[in-house]
């Protein structure tokens, strides 16, 4: 796996009264890549694979967004991450797909606290409230393509590239900052 | 900003999100071999640079990803229409009237 390269350890970037943001504990993380027989592959992989760009699904250890026609994003536990490797490996004869595991390629922030939403319209161009709780889209934040999942009305999760994150892991914590100071 | 629709994604998103990638519906020769200098300067160089209506690509680059065609006035900026790639030509005529 490639997850020694990742630039950010788990901690807490910010905690104000506007929002709380933090860098999530390592988790694998697969880029799939595939058209055909998805029924298969949600097989293969335990959970249906979501065809509406934006929707996801979940199952035991494993979350799928869906960023494009063709494209999902995989979160896997990383004790389960080679089985789904394999169980990937093992579709290649009968529905050749692209599976690349990119576990160190990103970090993920959680963004959460009664300001959440408006912390990420700083430098989001798209609005927030396009995204409906439990789906996930890949957007732009602060000139950075990220993913960004919505868990609840204030609670968000967004996956960053490596090179990108200390970069806006800055930007939050200026915004978050800024809200709470506006708050006091 | 622009607001502009993904056939994809079929939401109507920021223009920040996409990228400009040039002029639509140029088929790349199948045996390029067989072209004359001439003719190959002309696929790769040759552009309509329209002024008003344009077939143009674009490609919803923090997004879904995907490259999408459109029908852009390159003078008042509006969108008549976007749709996928690989789809035929609409009538621009037609565009224009329902427009009205």
């Amino acid at each position: 796996m490639s997850k020694h390269i990742s630039s950010l350890a788990p901690s807490v970037v910010v905690d104000t009264a506007a929002a709380r943001v933090a860098v999530s504990q390592l988790i694998g993380r697969i880029s799939l890549r595939a058209r055909g027989d998805l029924a298969a592959v949600g097989n293969a992989i335990g959970v249906a694979l979501p065809t509406k760009i934006g929707t996801c699904a979940k199952a035991d250890g494993i979350e799928v967004a869906c960023l494009g026609p063709d494209e999902w994003t995989l979160l896997v536990s990383l004790n389960q991450i080679e089985k789904v490797e394999d169980a990937l490996a093992a579709l290649y004869p009968s529905l050749p797909h692209s599976m690349t595991e990119v576990t160190g390629r990103e970090v993920t922030f959680t963004i959460e606290g009664p300001q959440a939403v408006d912390l990420l319209s700083i430098a989001t161009p798209r609005d927030i409230a396009s995204i409906k709780v439990g789906e996930a889209r890949r957007t732009l934040f602060d000139g950075a393509t990220v993913v960004l999942w919505r868990d609840a009305e204030t609670s968000f999760r967004m996956d960053v590239w490596n090179s990108f994150a200390p970069f806006l892991a800055t930007t939050l914590e200026t915004g978050a900052k800024e809200l709470a100071a506006e708050l006091a | 900003m622009i607001q502009i629709h993904c056939p994809y994604c079929g939401e109507t998103l920021p223009e920040l999100e996409f990228a400009y990638a040039g002029e639509a519906h140029i088929e790349r020769p199948l045996s390029p071999s067989e072209q004359s200098d001439e003719q190959w300067a002309e696929f790769l160089f040759l552009r309509e640079n329209v002024k008003g209506p344009h077939f143009e690509r674009w490609r919803h680059l923090h997004g879904c990803g995907r490259f999408f065609n459109a029908v852009r006035n390159t003078i008042t900026d509006r969108f008549y229409i976007t749709y996928k790639a690989g789809e035929p030509r609409p009538d621009l005529a037609t565009l224009l009237e329902e427009d009205k």
